[in-house]
């Protein structure tokens, strides 16, 4: 049996039953300010609907054990891995995607600090952290390297060895606090 | 560098506009594999007609079909290996857990997975051998027809061996030394989207890092000319040498396509696929390890046996059999080498070229042996090496490979002020006094770069393959924009932006108006056999070859302004001016911008001159490394162009009640040659050195006796995060390559530095105990066992002989 059947077994709490499950749910999600609403399988995940039914592939997929964190978005607000969430169980929430920390054609300042602290080298991990450090930065404007690294611990990065990114959030912690005052 | 960091390619990234390969391909069918749950068995039957059957299932491919469309993969082994039976998928006997054996091919991800569960495949199971020095016991072969598991073997003998141990003060032996299997597990995932097009093109959109030599695999196999294959790729998110094993599954969705009716297929691997099926780092066990040593520490000679674990299938092996040889006496001017090089093939997952391919095992191999040869000989482990360490440069190593610049003494000295070396063996003496478990240990590693493909000879003198090349095209827009492309294949290294740097560097021009067109593509793009990014080599390749097209541009655009100017040629350079790109006398008084250039060229053509007939202002180079072949016989040449060193020391402690390792303090610095851009050099060190601490703390590919894989998952594989990963002192020193012509090395690999670095400073933290790691990885319990003494494979039995009274 594949992994990602398995975890959504797991979420479902019960056998997929193959003929059950071609039955169709309509779901309405607000994503990135706009509603998407399609039919979709109860098995669907939300990292399936927002790259395949919303389109939006900034959204990665690295792993089937939700490990590694490249699906992180908000969902209501809070960091969320989208492949550990059923497209169903979404149903009439908010969900923000990294597509929609740029405001027109300017980069936020998470954007702006991992670019210039080189804290990506792929960029296949970067959605993801990005969305994971903005909802650390919401709970914790000011966090010290331990409480980034333990909010970003969720989050795998394969190329830049983790330094510039812990680097680049501190900065950005920096930054929005200047603007603030 | 004073110009605040900026990247090309990090627009887009942040954004997630990147483009990769699971981005495309939206009209595509999709692909599941059925993939072998034994490691070793033969298939009786596979029956496909329940997924046939299935929901959306348009079609599907066995791997007895596989045997009739395709011919078997060529052996880069010379016989008996050669007659290894390779396939893109199993026909009759799968030999890996992971395996694929069958294909569905259906209208979505999900119908496609649900009809391959319908799949019944039979299997008869065998018996598994999973360790390579059982295997070349050939109790159980894997391939019959080659008649034993070994895959390539040979004796690499330089010096004068048995004089200098006759001639040793103290010879010590070690049993036995084992670097571990893992991998650099890319955080995407291999994929492709792949269209057997009606007219026999095969058109391959994915994420493979070394096109040429794949096509070269591929285009036998499916009885085409590598012309016919069209591939190409886009955004890669991360390689690391893995994704070079991409083109069994590109060749298995090439013939999905052609059986659908010529319609685009997408395969896109899960996790599991990639642990168990895709590609791992090289496994080697190292036997009978003999030390001839001088009274003062000086290393005379090795010779020991190394026997290598290349998986089920060789691939692109046994070219690690060579290419550890690069790096033979690793960063010491040891001259006598005895190594009994044999390379098994065992019921494992094949292994790739993963960063540090082979020269980082056998950098590992030295670098135990000189610290255990410290602590018999009572000398400090920093002492031990500087009495070592190649003392001049360049340095013809004893089987003819020339390392081109670097003072690795002067590194040590810098990587042990940074860490505060003395005050750190005072302060590890005083907590060992309160019983805690601290230690110190360095790490000498080379990254050798810009390989020589002739050393392919060495393993077999029909390979076909030699020297290394790289292409680029330089071409001047209308706009007076200038537009790169080169054939390397980034994966995360940057190259759009170092390629624009030094566009705009030569040229005298901002970066901005420099555009690089990366990705690949072998039918539309500029690229060589040997294009790619692998090896560490785009610092003189393709940096070469773009170097090489940007003097042919500026002889063309001066050779145009001269004739509009009525200058010579002698009084033009290339520059800014009245803030435009353009050509010019030194005084700026008259000049021509690049753009009125381009337009007489490509726009304005009535009426041009006929001198400027060939002009095209889109110009391509080949850079050829200047390489020779080897002489097969004695196994000697330069083997490769450039030698990057890193020396690395770090403080670790144990916990006595975990057994975790905590790293308390590290320094690494790095010596690439001439640096071209600082924050990017420094990215790749930090980023080696994480899968560095990663292979050493946490990622381990663990197989059970029958070839189960015990860590198929992230989550049991643990990928190493930000709660382990140790904060670095950074360091750098530019010794300039004289091989290149801006004096940059390859780099990028990291040659594993932490591996070696930890390795030794968990020998320091139990040397009290009197036990000598001979491990690359230790898990928790496997300390707890070293420690507890209990018997384990974790420890070596030395022993240290004084031939001669001191
Ligand atoms: S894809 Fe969601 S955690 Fe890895
Ligand atoms: S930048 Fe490649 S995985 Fe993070």
């Amino acid at each position: 049996m594949s992994s990602r059947r398995a975890v959504r077994e797991r979420l479902l709490g019960r056998r997929i039953n193959t003929m059950a499950e071609t039955m169709k749910i309509p779901v309405s999600i607000t994503l990135n300010g706009s509603i998407v609403r399609a039919d979709v399988e109860p098995r669907m995940l939300l990292v399936e609907f927002i790259r395949e039914v919303a389109g939006q592939t900034g959204t990665h997929i690295g792993c089937d054990t939700s490990y590694c964190g490249a699906c992180t978005v908000l969902v209501n607000g809070r960091p969320a891995k989208s492949c550990t969430l059923l497209a169903v169980q979404a149903d009439g929430w908010s969900v923000n995607t990294v597509e929609s920390l740029e405001s027109g054609d300017t980069l936020n300042v998470l954007q702006q600090c991992f670019a210039d602290k080189h804290a990506l080298q792929c960029g296949f991990c970067t959605p993801g952290f990005l969305m994971a450090a903005t909802g650390l930065l919401e709970q914790n404007p000011d966090p010290d390297d331990k409480a980034i690294r333990k909010g970003l611990g969720g989050n795998v990065c394969r190329c830049t060895g983790y330094l510039p990114i812990i680097e680049a959030v501190r900065s950005a912690a920096v930054v929005i606090k200047e603007r603030r005052s | 560098m004073n110009a605040p960091f900026r990247r090309k390619e990090d627009n887009r990234l942040v954004r997630g506009r990147g483009r990769f390969v699971d981005d495309e391909g939206g009209r595509a069918l999709h692909v599941r594999l059925v993939r072998s749950p034994y490691a070793h068995a033969r298939i009786r039957s596979v029956d496909v007609s329940a997924a046939e059957a299935s929901e959306g299932v348009i079609c599907t491919l066995t791997g007895a079909e596989v045997a009739t469309l395709t011919n078997r993969f060529m052996q880069i082994a010379p016989p008996p290996a050669d007659q290894v039976i390779d396939y893109c998928m199993a026909p009759d006997r799968v030999r890996f857990q992971g395996e694929p054996v069958a294909a569905v091919v259906a209208t979505s991800v999900a119908l496609a997975v649900d009809a391959a569960e319908k799949v019944r495949v039979d299997y008869e199971p065998l018996p598994v051998v999973v360790d390579a020095v059982e295997s070349l016991r050939n109790e159980t072969l894997l391939h019959e027809q080659v008649g034993t598991n070994e895959s390539w073997g040979s004796l690499f003998e330089w010096g004068e061996v048995d004089k200098a141990f006759a001639d040793a003060d103290t010879v010590v032996t070690i049993d036995r030394l084992k670097f571990h299997r893992f991998s650099s597990t890319p955080l995407e995932t291999y994929g492709g989207v792949v269209t057997w097009e009606a007219s026999g093109r095969i058109d391959m959109l994915c994420n493979l890092i070394q096109p040429g030599v794949a096509m070269k695999f591929m285009a036998p196999a499916l009885s085409v000319s590598p012309e016919q294959l069209r591939v190409r790729t886009q955004d890669i998110g991360g390689g690391f040498g893995i994704k070079q094993n991409l083109y069994p599954y590109l060749m298995i969705a090439a013939l999905c396509s052609r059986k659908a009716g010529h319609r685009p297929i997408k395969w896109i691997e899960d996790r599991r696929e990639h642990l168990q099926g895709s590609a791992h780092g090289n496994e080697r066990t190292f036997l009978d390890i003999k030390v001839a040593l001088k009274a003062d520490g000086e290393i005379t000679a090795v010779s020991a046996t190394h026997i290598d674990d290349c998986g089920a299938y060789p691939r692109y092996e046994p070219l690690g059999g060579v290419i550890w040889s690069q790096v033979a006496p690793a960063s010491y001017r040891l001259r006598n080498l005895r190594i009994n090089f044999r390379q098994a093939m065992t019921n494992k997952c094949p292994v790739g070229p993963n960063r540090g391919f082979s020269r980082m095992q056998n950098v590992w191999f030295l670098e135990r042996v000189v610290d255990i040869c410290a602590h018999e000989m009572g000398i400090a482990p920093d002492v031990m090496r500087q009495r070592n360490y190649i003392p001049e440069m360049p340095w013809t190593t004893p089987n003819g490979c020339v390392y081109d610049s670097g003072d690795y003494a002067a590194m040590l000295a810098m990587a042990k002020e940074m860490i505060g070396w003395d005050d750190w063996i005072a302060k590890r003496d005083a907590m060992r006094a309160e019983g805690r478990l601290v230690g110190i240990g360095i790490g000498t590693a080379l990254d050798s770069g810009t390989n020589n493909f002739g050393q392919s000879t060495i393993v077999n003198p029909k390979s076909g393959l030699s020297g290394n090349s790289e292409a680029a095209n330089v071409r001047v827009g209308v706009d007076g924009s200038l537009t790169v492309i080169v054939g390397s294949v980034p994966q995360g290294q940057s190259h759009e932006t170092v390629a624009a740097q030094i566009v705009a560097k030569e040229l005298g021009v901002p970066e901005d108006i420099v555009r690089v067109a990366s990705g690949f593509d072998s039918e539309r793009a500029t690229h060589t056999s040997h294009s790619g990014t692998y090896a560490s080599q785009f610092a003189v390749t393709s940096v070469g070859a773009i170097h090489g097209a940007v003097e042919k541009v500026r002889a063309e655009l001066l050779t145009v302004a001269a004739m509009l100017l009525q200058k010579q040629r002698s009084e033009l350079r290339t520059g800014v001016f009245g803030g435009v790109a353009g050509v010019g006398t030194a005084d700026g008084g008259s000049h021509v911008s690049f753009a009125d250039i381009s337009n007489l060229i490509n726009t304005k053509t009535a009426g041009l001159p006929a001198e400027l007939e060939d002009i095209t202002l889109n110009c391509r180079y080949v850079y050829r490394a200047p390489f020779q072949l080897p002489d097969p016989v004695r196994k000697y040449g330069n083997l490769t162009l450039t030698y990057a060193a890193q020396v690395h020391v770090g403080v670790i402690e144990i916990d006595p009640l975990t057994h975790n390792i905590h790293v308390l303090d590290y320094a690494a610095v790095d010596d690439c040659g001439r640096v071209m851009n600082h924050t990017i050099v420094k990215g790749q060190v930090i980023g080696a050195a994480a899968h560095g601490f990663g292979a050493a703390l946490m990622e381990n590919l663990r197989y059970d006796a029958n070839g189960n894989l015990l860590t198929a998952t992230f989550s049991d594989y643990c990928p190493i995060t930000m709660l382990n990963m140790p904060n670095i002192r950074y360091g750098n020193r530019e010794s300039p390559s004289p091989f290149t012509y801006n004096g940059a090395k390859g780099m990028g690999e990291g040659g594993g530095g932490p591996i070696f670095a930890l390795s030794s400073a968990l020998q320091d933290a139990l040397a009290a105990s009197g036990a000598r790691l001979n491990q690359s990885h230790y898990s928790p319990s496997d300390l707890h066992a070293v420690m507890t003494g209990a018997p384990a494979r974790g420890v070596a039995q030395v022993s240290a002989t004084r031939q001669r009274p001191i």
